[in-house]
């Protein structure tokens, strides 16, 4: 089916999106949600199963009492209230990701309810309300065998592991967001990146969204403008950076009010994001399956945590996100403006880590939002998916401190580390980009460059020391970039003054 | 007491989610014997009064924890041996969807 998509532009002046995120987050902890099998990522296939995450006859499921700490700690980061009594249910469903044929999850006693979360978006902030975070279990992971593309359509079987199945999750449900259309894709973003920071923050996920730690679906309606009639919504699944959360929703607006303005209606669906193409096909329509029969899960006893339990996790909490941006803007002496392109671009924790590792605020800033943000953009990926670390951008910035090699060496050094060269160290040795020390050689390109530009030379000694300028760039590019301009500037100026 | 109802789409709609097939038959008989088991629970939902709390469990514990400490898995073997079929150490199921 071919789809007539209305600019951005457009539709916003017509409808109104509204979005509804759900956010799992993957705990990061030693064992899965029910069961003593442990969760390492990356083992040999079914390695990490036992009776219980198999769904043996007989196997009796007991709660990881760490995954409830933290997923109460989630939920009074973000403001919620934690229940005194919470159950798990089972959602049914046959699919083999779960052998079980359910999910154990919760359905209408969830551990935290009604809190919310500050996002900030060009100086401005927005309540994000939260409905509920839930605790609930990872399914197992299928590969799909004899289809031409790896899909499932066409495939003739799949494989099952289910290392993954029984992995704590926590679903972070959001109510539905309202805000001006123009804005909707950054708030969305913003609040994918600030819940991310906020959890990371705890220490209870990796809540890296490259490796699926962290993994948000997108809801999208839209409804006329001055109506109070909600749309149809479509589900956009796994969308897995930053970046995709705001052109998936992009996009769903544009796709939605192409279909409204031919007097269509909504398929209420199940949608895939594509990276490569920025734009989502449909996966499968709701229907009868989708009745889950949720029911209170009889081999779990609820969990009823005390309010003194409570109260000292509440003490574990880190700072507020909002109170610790304002603490690192002062330690830092950023500019407001400053402080929000770093929160903007998602390199906030990126830069505390640079810092940490050893940089000033500034270089830590340079380096992230300008160099690194260019190539992230290029590359079409986040900025903490680039295949550098804080710590070797520290250690690029040290080369520069030490003056073994200039700003503009610098710039190379990265294109070397981002290409997988090895070291920064490997990278100047292997490109030989160390500017030259040598004094012999640079008093040597020096001279030449006075005998070549006599006139220049005479300006200087008339006391015109602007004029160094030329003969610093005539040394420079003898020395094909690789000298400390401050040095060359200094040598002129003594064999002129 | 008057007993539910529960029509015959019913029991084919509940069939199809279960992923039991039920003959035209089953389903007729079905579609009277399930509103006789449904009478009993409301017995004991008339019973039971506004006082009475609901269960999820049929002993009142709460809070039944286990440390986060790893326990040994089952060697992949020992996994996969009531599997009908594997391959790689991965279960092997049949074709999930067909082609469309």
């Amino acid at each position: 089916m071919t789809e007539t998509l209305v600019p951005l532009d457009e539709a916003l002046d017509r409808y109104d999106p509204v979005m509804g995120l759900e956010v799992h987050v993957e705990l990061n902890t030693a064992t899965k949600m029910f069961c003593g099998c442990s969760t390492t990522f990356g083992a040999p296939p079914n390695t990490q199963v036992c009776p219980v995450c198999l769904a043996l006859p007989g196997a009796l499921p007991v709660v990881n009492e760490k995954a409830v700490e933290s997923a109460i700690r989630i939920g009074l980061a973000l403001n919620c209230e934690i229940a005194e009594l919470s159950r798990f249910a089972r959602k049914n469903y046959f699919y083999p990701d779960m052998p079980k044929n359910f999910q154990t999850s919760q359905y209408d006693e969830p551990i935290a309810f009604d809190g919310y979360l500050d996002i900030e978006v060009d100086g401005e902030t927005y309540r994000i309300e939260i409905e509920r975070a839930h605790m609930e279990e990872d399914t197992g992971k299928a590969t799909h065998v004899g289809g031409s593309t790896g899909r499932i359509h066409g495939a003739d079987h799949s494989l099952i592991d289910y290392n993954r199945a029984g992995i704590p999750l926590i679903e972070i449900v959001t109510r539905t967001i309202e805000v001006p259309g123009e804005k909707a894709a950054a708030v969305a973003r913003a609040y994918v990146s600030t819940l991310r920071d906020l959890v990371g923050g705890l220490g209870v996920s990796d809540v890296r969204m490259d490796q699926g730690s962290l993994r948000a679906d997108v809801n999208l309606s839209l409804k006329p403008k001055g109506s109070d009639v909600l749309g149809t919504r479509s589900e956009t699944k796994n969308v897995n950076s930053f970046r995709s959360v705001e052109r998936a929703v992009k996009f769903e607006i544009t796709r939605h009010a192409g279909i409204l303005d031919a007097g269509g209606s909504v398929l209420q669906e199940t949608r895939h994001f594509h990276e490569d193409t920025g734009t989502t096909s449909s996966g499968r329509e709701k229907s009868d399956a989708d009745d889950y029969r949720y029911f209170p899960e009889p081999d779990l006893a609820p969990v009823a945590p005390s309010r003194e339990w409570v109260e000292e996790l509440r003490t574990t909490l880190p700072e507020p996100p909002a109170v610790r941006r304002a603490r690192l803007q002062g330690e830092w002496g950023f500019s407001d403006l400053d402080m929000r392109d770093t929160v903007g671009a998602g390199a906030l924790e990126l830069v505390v880590a640079t810092i940490e590792a050893g940089t000033t605020p500034q270089a830590a800033k340079k380096w992230w939002l300008g160099e690194l943000a260019r190539r992230a953009n290029e590359t079409g990926v986040d900025l903490d998916a680039l295949p550098i670390t804080p710590q070797v951008v520290a250690q690029i910035q040290g080369l520069i401190d030490a003056g073994r090699v200039n700003d503009k060496l610098a710039r190379q050094v990265f294109d070397g580390v981002l290409a997988g060269e090895g070291t920064p160290d490997e990278v100047v040795a292997g490109r030989g980009l160390e500017v030259v020390s040598d004094e012999g050689a640079l008093g040597a390109a020096v001279d030449q460059a006075i005998a070549d530009n006599p006139d220049v030379a005479q300006k200087i000694r008339d006391g015109k020391v602007a004029a160094a300028g030329a003969l610093i760039g005539a040394v420079m590019k003898q020395m094909r970039g690789q000298a400390d301009a401050a040095r060359v500037r200094e040598l002129v100026l003594e064999k002129l003054g | 007491m008057s007993e539910p109802r529960i029509s015959r789409d019913d029991v084919a709609h509940l069939a199809g989610l279960a992923r039991i097939d039920l003959s035209e038959a089953e389903l007729d008989r079905l579609g009277a014997e399930l509103p006789s088991i449904l009478g009993y629970v409301a017995e004991v939902q008339a019973v039971a009064g506004d006082d009475v709390e609901a269960m999820s469990h049929p002993i009142p514990v709460r809070n039944v924890f286990r440390p986060d400490v790893p326990t040994p898995s089952l060697a992949p073997a020992d996994a996969l041996a009531g599997a009908p079929a594997s391959e790689d150490d991965k279960f092997l199921v049949p074709q999930i969807l067909g082609e469309d």
